[in-house]
């Protein structure tokens, strides 16, 4: 009896969560065809969580909230990159530099995720896409500010950042005031492995700042505006204010994310770091098991951890599979932009359905 | 009179009329600049011609109520397809182009069927599914064009290297075959008869479409699904042929791009190639609701002929950079934003 009903158990543990089990295994499948070394694995997993735990994290509060997945924490890639840019500028270096980095990303990324919330309050039903359109679109503006209006409109002086001309940043800038500002801070190393110790104390602080904020009344509220809008409204929530600041918060967590992750690599690709961001902690999170209506702090840990293994062994695998590692890495942007497809896919197909049984009810 | 004004103003769509006067100001510009006004317009007309089809693609979609096609990739793709098989049977001129729209037209009728049953499972958030489903159909191919065992040398890398090239020449294949039919010259103004027959024929086939009964019923479904249902149409169903057109329309839409590009672009170039189409439309006066040939026709041109001239305008102002392309992914990306949050409703 009692074996039986374990078995059931399993069976329901696995089909509540097929995507993580399934990734689970085509992860097993990619390290034992390219032979991979559990220890190179582990050691450039952490490495890899540390960079990128934070960019997943903030999408929590608006997927709880019902915004959906916030592909628009692109432009709090772009606040971040922005304040570091004039850090650089400064050369205020290490962990202050860092700090201040953080500190002047800030006020930043609240106008972004001000102005990206009013636009999404103008499109709900549609927030996903137009967050991710909205992406491209501050994309062009943040070319214009750095390629045209930084020494050309607004005068600035920096031969090592600067492009020849004066006008314009170069398309790669060196972080190396700031590489490791925050890692290094503790930092246990033993071989090749190193493991950033206070990187993650932060995030695991600021997760727990995410958890801690969803239980206070603020929480409930975004928590009611998620679950039924209407509901809210007439409960006297001001619905449009609560998604904006879901929205805030979310850009102004992305920013500090993109801090994290630039100070782990140490250079800055003026014009490409942020384009990813978007992409990359949405399949990481729904990889974990999120769907639009639900992400907790859990599925991001899972998914990073997953996504960022197959990130490692597919070049790997395509290269003893074909001979061929690029194979292996149109087959990684396959899976982030199939998993994000057919798990968005899946959610509006269940929403579809539920509403027909809705309407045969009646 | 005022609030006639902006009655008018609302009516024509506060975007278009930004466009144009934007357009206006680079028209002075380039006059001012003394840009040789010939090569300018002829360039509009090329590169209008160039990109109609694929904008056409969007008629169709947005017809039949899937609203744009952000994964018109898809049929891109299968024009692309059709052309590397075209290649690779080693045909020339007309004969190879006639088949690879043959072959892409066959493949986007089946892999528009799919996408259009994807589609009918995911509605309200066709965009959004549709956009994924695209990118992840380009990446899928990517592995594709590098594993396929394509043998053509005017295809393959000419020293090692694996897989098919990132863009393929068609110097020797169609290339300009549309462009050079009936190709006359006025005062140094060229103008592309033979494309611009080709382009008013599908419009015209498209219009035709519109006006038989199984295009009406598809505008049905699309603007009142459950009016349409209570009249016994098959809401799905038309739901699928627009899908499958649009489809269609977007492998023929490449294939005219590419034949008045010269190349054939592989790999990731398809990404995002839907966006300017969808940009196009909308500049146009479409809506994810509404659209016509008018539109296709008007925003094509707009667009075009706001990038052709801010090259050659802003490259005069600021020789260094790449100002219109900026300007490019501002205002397409933005048209796009602006017609969204234009939805309205919700659910």
């Amino acid at each position: 009896m009692m074996g039986k009903q374990s078995s059931w158990n399993i069976k329901k543990t696995v089909s509540t969560n097929i995507v993580p089990v399934v990734f689970t295994v085509l992860c097993l499948v990619g390290a034992i065809i390219a032979e991979a070394s559990p220890f190179f694995l582990l050691s450039s997993v952490i490495t890899r969580l540390a960079r990128n735990l934070l960019l997943v994290f903030s999408l929590i509060i608006p997927v709880v909230t019902g915004l959906g997945l916030n592909f628009g924490i692109v432009l709090g890639a772009m606040a971040a990159q922005i304040a570091l840019i004039a850090v650089v500028h400064w050369n205020i270096t290490g962990l202050g530099g860092f700090t201040v980095a953080a500190l002047l990303s800030v006020p930043i990324s609240i106008l972004f995720g001000w102005l990206t919330g009013k636009v999404l309050n103008k499109a709900k039903g549609n927030e996903m896409i137009t967050s991710m359109m909205l992406g491209f679109f501050a994309n062009g503006l943040y070319q214009l500010l750095f390629l045209f209006i930084l020494g050309g409109v607004i005068p600035m002086k920096n031969d090592t950042i600067m492009l020849p001309s004066g006008i314009g940043i170069k398309n790669t800038v060196s972080l190396k005031g700031l590489k490791y500002a925050l890692d290094n801070v503790i930092m246990i190393s033993h071989d090749s492995l190193a493991i950033p110790v206070f990187t993650f104390i932060i995030t695991a602080l600021l997760a727990l700042a995410i958890r801690f904020l969803l239980q206070t009344k603020l929480g409930q509220e975004l928590r009611c505006v998620g679950q039924d809008m209407n509901i809210a409204a007439t409960s006297g929530i001001d619905v449009d204010k609560m998604r904006i600041i879901a929205v805030i918060l979310s850009t102004v967590l992305a920013a500090w994310g993109q801090l994290i992750h630039l100070q782990n690599i140490g250079i800055l690709q003026t014009y490409g770091s942020h384009e990813q961001v978007g992409l990359f902690a949405v399949a990481s999170i729904l990889i974990g098991g999120a769907s639009v209506t639900k992400a907790t702090i859990g599925q991001a840990v899972l998914g990073t951890f997953l996504f960022h293994l197959l990130f490692i062994i597919s070049p790997m695998a395509g290269q003893k599979l074909v001979g061929e590692p690029q194979v292996g890495e149109y087959f990684r942007a396959f899976v982030a932009y199939g998993v994000i497809g057919v798990s968005l896919g899946l959610h509006a197909w269940q929403k579809q359905q539920a509403r027909k049984n809705k309407l045969e009810d009646i | 009179m005022s609030q006639k004004i902006k009655k008018f103003l609302d009516k024509f769509g506060y975007t278009r009329i930004i466009i144009i006067l934007f357009l206006i100001m680079l028209f002075i510009a380039a006059f001012a600049l003394e840009l040789q006004t010939d090569s300018l317009i002829s360039g509009i007309l090329n590169r209008a011609g160039m990109n109609m089809i694929l904008t056409l693609a969007m008629v169709p979609s947005i017809q039949s109520g899937t609203g744009l096609n952000f994964g018109l990739s898809v049929g891109i793709l299968c024009g692309v397809l059709g052309a590397v098989l075209s290649i690779a049977m080693n045909l020339t001129g007309w004969q190879a182009f006639l088949i690879a729209n043959g072959l892409g037209i066959v493949f986007a009728i089946i892999a528009g069927y799919i996408y259009g049953l994807l589609l009918n499972r995911v509605k309200t958030q066709e965009m959004l599914i549709g956009t994924y489903a695209g990118f992840s159909v380009v990446s899928g191919m990517c592995m594709f064009w590098i594993l396929a065992p394509f043998k053509s040398p005017k295809m393959i890398w000419p020293y090692g290297g694996r897989g098919l090239r990132v863009t393929v020449s068609l110097e020797d294949t169609f290339d300009k075959i549309l462009n050079n039919f009936l190709l006359r010259e006025y005062n140094g103004i060229e103008v592309p008869w033979g494309l611009y027959a080709y382009i008013i024929l599908l419009c015209l086939a498209v219009w035709l479409f519109s006006r038989s009964k199984t295009g009406i019923a598809m505008q049905t479904a699309g603007s009142n699904p459950r009016f349409a249902e209570s009249c016994g149409i098959n809401v799905d169903g038309m739901r699928i042929i627009g899908t499958i057109l649009s489809t269609v329309l977007g492998a023929m839409g490449i294939l005219v791009y590419a034949q008045s590009y010269g190349f054939l672009q592989l790999y990731n170039a398809p990404l995002y190639m839907a966006f300017p189409a969808v940009a196009a439309i909308l500049i146009g006066g479409a809506s994810v609701h509404k659209a016509s040939i008018a539109h296709v026709i008007i925003g094509t041109f707009l667009f075009q002929a706001l990038l052709v001239v801010a090259l050659p305008v802003t490259n005069a102002v600021l020789p260094e950079g790449n100002l219109s392309e900026v300007v490019r992914i501002i205002i397409s990306n933005g048209i796009i934003v602006y017609a969204l949050t234009r939805i309205g409703g919700g659910e």
